[in-house]
C-alpha cells in the first residue's frame, strides 16, 4: 500500500471542518462588533452568539440560558468543580468532593487544588474494566459531599460510565453532580436531562470546532461560584468579551457531530476490526479498558516488551499520528495514571498504544494501521534486551 | 552521512554540539530526556518546572537549528538505575557517582537503544571527550578532549566498544570558551545559562534530606569513633557522611577531624585527623576496560579517584575476573568507596571500576 497519513488521535484533537471555518469567517471579516454593544455592529454578533447557545443548547437538551462558553474544556472542568464545591461550602458548609481515580487531570488536578484549601476529596476506585466501583461510589458520598465529579468517558481508554446512577446517588445526599464530556460529546449520544447532572463540560477542537472554545452546562437554578470577575458576559458568572468566531464555530461543529452520530456505528466497526487484528495477530497484547460500555472511535492496547514512546514515534515515521500511556508530551511523565488505576503494572502501561478514530477515518485508514504496525511491533520487540520471543506466553 | 540523536539538556554545551554536527552535514536530530518528575525529587510541583524549562530551551535551540526535537520519558530507567542505586550506596556508606551511572544505564543504554528504533545508529552528546579508532589494536579508544579544565572522560569510563563506535562526542575539538561563544553568535536561547552544578536530581545539593524524603526512613544518630574505636562524638545517622568530610560533622575537636570511614554494620562514623586519609592503594570492583582487553599483567597508568581528582601516577592489575587493585606512586587523599577509578595512558582511557 502506498504510504499515507493517517490521523488516529482524535480523543487529542480533530481538524477543523471546512464547515466550521465557513460558518466562523464572518464573524472574523464581518461581524467583528462586541456583542455587548449596543448599535448594529455589536447586535450582529450578539445574534451569532444567541443563535450559537440555542443550537449547542439543543444538541445538549437544554435550555440556552443553562449554556456557558468558556475558553476549553479545562477551564469548564475548573469552574465546575472549583465554583461548584466553594459555592458549596460557602452556603452549605460542606467540604467533600468525590471523583474518580481516571479523571482528566483538569478535575485532579483542580480537586486537588480544593484540598490545599481545606477539602477532602475522596477518588473513587475503577474496577478492570475502567468502570468506576459502584458500591465505592456509594459509600464515598457523604452528607458532607459538596461536589461529585466524573467523567462521561474516559479520554484513554474511552470506558463510558454509569453517570445517571451516580448522579441519583449524588442527589440523594445533596451533592452536586458534574460530569466532563470532554470525550462523549459528538462521540455518543449526550442529553443532560437523561444524565441527570447538574454540570457538564465539552470542547470545541474535540469535534471539529477550533481550540479556544468549550462549554459549561449549568442546570437553571444550580449555584456555583463565578469563574472570572469583570464586565459581566455569560450571565455575570464568566465575564471577558464573548469568542464570538470560537462560539459559532463550535455551535455548528456540535449540531453536525449531533447529527452524524449513526455513522459512529461504521466508526465502531472499524474500531472492532482494528483490535480484533492486533488481539488475534500480534502476541503479547491486553486489551485495555471494555469492549462495550466504550466510545465507538476508542482503542487501547498494550504491547509488552515495547516502550509506548518507541512505537508512536516509528508509527509517526510510516504517517500514522496515534497516541501512548507514556505521554510523551514535555509535562507527562508519568505511565498513565487511567492504566494504573485499571491495575496494570507500570510496565505495561508504558508500552500503550491509543488509537482514536473519528467520522473522517476510512477502512482504508485501518488497512495501513493492519498494514504498518506489526513489522514495527516486531523490529522493536526484536531490539528489547527482555522479549522472550513469540513462542513463550 | 551518519543519522544522529543528539542528547540535548537545554544546556549550552550539547545545544553547540548538535549545531557542530548540523554543519558538518550529519543527519540531526535532537532529544531530551525526561529523567524525573520534580515533585518526585523534592522540588516543589508547583514551581516553574526547571527541567521542562530545559525541555524548552533544547526544542528552541533544535528550532533555531531547523531539526526535529523529541522528548524521550526515562523516568523509569532513571528511578531505578540512577537514583535507587544513589540513594542504596549512601545507605551503604558508601559515595555513589550519578552521572557515571546515568551514562552506563540511561544515556548509553535507553537512549542509545531508543535512537537506533528510529533507525539511527549514531548517537551525540556534549561532553567534552573524544572518540578514535585504533587501527593496531582494533579497538575504540577514548580520549581526553582538547580542552583539559572540562575533560569528563571520567564520567564515561565503562562505554563499550559498540556505544564508543557509535557515539560522537562534537566537543572534544574544542574549548569551553569556543563554544559559549558559537552559541552567543548562533543566538542560542541558553547562551549565557550557567553550568550545571551538584547532582541534577539533588539541585540544593541536601543529599541527607533528598534520601530520607525519597526513602521515608529516618536514619538513626551513632557514634563517631576514633580509629581505636573509642567514642568521641554522636552523629546524625551514617547517610549524612562521606569519606574526607569537615564540615558539618555537628562536633568540635581540638584539631581538625575527618571522616575516615562509614561503618553501617554498627553505625558508626569514624573520624581521623588529616594525616588518617591518606591510603597508597585500592581495590575496586565492576570493572570496565577500553584500549585493551585485558588487564592481566601490572601495568603502569595514572588513576583518578573523583571527578576533580588530581590523577597520579599508578601500577593497575586485574585481579580476577571483575575486580581491580590499583597501587599508587603516592598516598591519595580520601580514597572513597563507591566513587570510580578510572585509568589513564597519557591522553587514552584505559578503563575504570567502582572503588570497594
Amino acid at each position: 500500500m502506498e504510504n499515507r497519513f493517517v490521523y488516529a488521535d482524535n480523543a487529542a484533537t480533530t481538524p477543523v471542518s471546512k464547515e466550521v471555518v465557513e460558518a466562523m469567517t464572518p464573524y472574523l471579516t464581518d461581524f467583528w462588533g462586541n456583542p455587548s454593544s449596543m448599535y448594529s455592529k455589536g447586535r450582529e454578533a450578539r445574534r451569532g452568539l444567541d443563535e450559537a447557545r440555542e443550537t449547542v443548547a439543543a444538541a445538549l437538551g437544554c435550555a440556552p440560558n443553562e449554556v456557558y462558553f468558556t475558553s476549553c474544556g479545562t477551564e469548564a472542568d475548573n469552574w465546575a468543580v472549583k465554583g461548584g464545591a466553594r459555592y458549596m461550602r460557602d452556603k452549605k458548609g460542606r467540604t467533600h468532593v468525590v471523583t474518580s481515580k481516571i479523571e482528566h487531570p483538569a478535575v485532579l488536578r483542580s480537586c486537588e487544588a480544593l484540598e490545599r484549601e481545606g477539602f477532602t476529596v475522596t477518588y473513587v476506585n475503577v474496577k478492570p474494566n475502567g468502570v468506576v466501583d459502584m458500591n465505592e461510589m456509594k459509600n464515598a458520598i457523604t452528607d458532607d459531599t459538596a461536589i461529585v465529579a466524573v467523567m462521561l468517558a474516559n479520554n484513554e481508554i474511552g470506558t463510558i460510565q454509569p453517570i445517571a446512577e451516580i448522579a441519583k446517588l449524588a442527589h440523594e445526599r445533596g451533592a452536586l453532580m458534574f460530569t466532563d464530556a470532554v470525550q462523549a460529546v459528538g462521540a455518543i449520544r449526550v442529553d443532560v436531562g437523561e444524565l441527570g447532572v447538574d454540570m457538564l463540560s465539552l470542547s470545541g477542537h474535540k469535534l471539529n470546532a477550533p481550540k479556544g472554545v468549550g462549554a459549561l452546562y449549568v442546570k437553571k437554578g444550580v449555584r456555583i461560584a463565578k469563574f472570572l470577575d469583570g464586565g459581566g458576559q455569560e450571565r455575570m458568572m464568566r465575564s471577558g468579551t464573548e469568542n464570538v468566531a470560537g462560539i459559532v464555530g463550535l455551535a455548528t461543529a456540535i449540531k453536525s457531530a449531533v447529527e452524524r452520530l449513526p455513522d459512529m456505528e461504521r466508526v465502531r466497526k472499524m474500531r472492532d476490526r482494528l483490535a480484533g487484528f492486533i488481539l488475534g495477530n500480534i502476541s503479547h497484547t491486553i486489551y485495555n479498558g471494555d469492549p462495550d460500555l466504550r466510545l465507538p472511535g476508542n482503542l487501547n492496547i498494550s504491547f509488552e516488551y515495547i516502550e509506548g514512546e518507541s512505537l508512536l514515534l516509528l508509527l509517526d515515521l510510516a504517517g500514522i499520528c496515534i497516541s501512548t500511556g507514556s505521554a510523551c508530551s514535555s509535562n507527562s511523565l508519568e505511565p498513565s495514571h487511567v492504566l494504573l488505576a485499571l491495575g496494570l503494572p507500570a510496565e505495561k502501561a508504558h508500552g500503550s498504544m491509543r488509537v482514536s478514530l473519528s467520522h473522517l477515518n476510512t477502512d482504508e485508514d485501518v488497512d495501513y494501521i493492519i498494514e504498518k504496525l506489526p513489522p514495527i511491533v516486531a523490529r522493536l520487540r526484536a531490539m528489547s534486551p527482555i522479549y522472550p520471543g513469540d513462542d513463550k506466553q | 552521512m551518519r543519522r544522529v540523536t543528539v542528547a540535548m539538556s537545554g544546556g549550552v554545551d550539547s545545544s553547540v554540539a548538535a549545531f557542530v554536527l548540523c554543519r558538518g552535514g550529519d543527519d540531526c536530530v535532537g532529544a531530551t530526556m525526561k529523567l524525573f518528575d520534580n515533585g518526585d525529587v523534592g522540588i516543589p510541583r508547583d514551581q516553574a518546572c526547571c527541567s521542562l524549562d530545559d525541555v524548552e530551551d533544547a526544542r528552541a535551540v533544535c528550532r533555531r537549528l531547523g531539526i526535529d526535537h523529541f522528548v524521550f520519558n526515562f523516568s523509569d530507567a532513571f528511578r531505578r538505575d540512577v537514583i535507587g542505586r544513589f540513594v542504596s550506596a549512601y545507605e551503604r556508606g558508601r559515595t555513589p557517582n550519578p552521572c557515571v551511572d546515568c551514562n552506563r544505564y540511561v544515556k548509553f543504554d535507553a537512549f542509545y537503544r531508543r535512537s537506533r528504533e528510529l533507525g539511527r545508529e549514531y548517537i551525540a552528546t556534549g561532553h567534552y571527550a573524544r572518540t578514535e579508532f585504533d587501527e593496531a589494536s582494533g579497538r575504540w579508544l577514548l580520549r581526553r578532549p582538547v580542552d583539559r579544565n572540562k575533560d569528563q572522560t571520567y564520567v564515561l569510563y565503562s562505554m563499550t566498544q559498540d556505544q564508543l563506535a557509535h557515539t560522537v562526542f562534537p566537543l572534544g575539538e574544542l574549548t569551553k570558551p569556543e563554544v559559549r561563544a558559537i552559541a552567543e553568535r548562533e543566538g542560542f536561547i541558553n547562551a549565557k545559562k550557567r553550568d550545571s552544578q551538584d547532582i541534577c536530581f539533588v539541585p540544593d545539593g541536601r543529599y541527607a534530606e533528598f534520601i530520607e524524603s525519597y526513602t521515608g526512613k529516618e536514619y538513626p544518630p551513632g557514634d563517631f569513633i576514633d580509629a581505636d574505636g573509642a567514642v568521641i562524638g554522636r552523629h546524625g545517622g551514617v547517610i549524612r557522611y562521606t569519606i574526607g568530610q569537615r564540615r558539618g560533622l555537628g562536633v568540635s575537636f581540638c584539631r581538625p577531624m575527618y571522616v575516615a570511614a562509614v561503618n553501617t554494620a554498627d553505625n558508626t562514623v569514624t573520624l581521623t585527623p588529616e594525616s588518617g586519609l591518606y591510603g597508597s592503594s585500592l581495590s575496586a570492583h565492576g570493572v570496565n576496560l577500553i584500549s585493551r582487553e585485558t588487564l592481566e599483567s601490572p601495568v603502569r597508568v595514572t588513576a583518578k579517584i573523583r571527578y576533580s581528582h588530581r590523577e597520579c601516577g599508578a601500577v593497575a592489575v586485574m585481579t580476577d575476573a571483575d575486580a581491580l587493585r590499583v597501587d599508587f606512586d603516592e598516598p591519595q587523599r580520601a580514597i572513597t568507596s563507591g566513587q570510580a577509578v578510572v585509568l589513564y595512558d597519557g591522553d587514552v582511557v584505559v578503563g575504570g571500576a567502582t572503588i570497594d
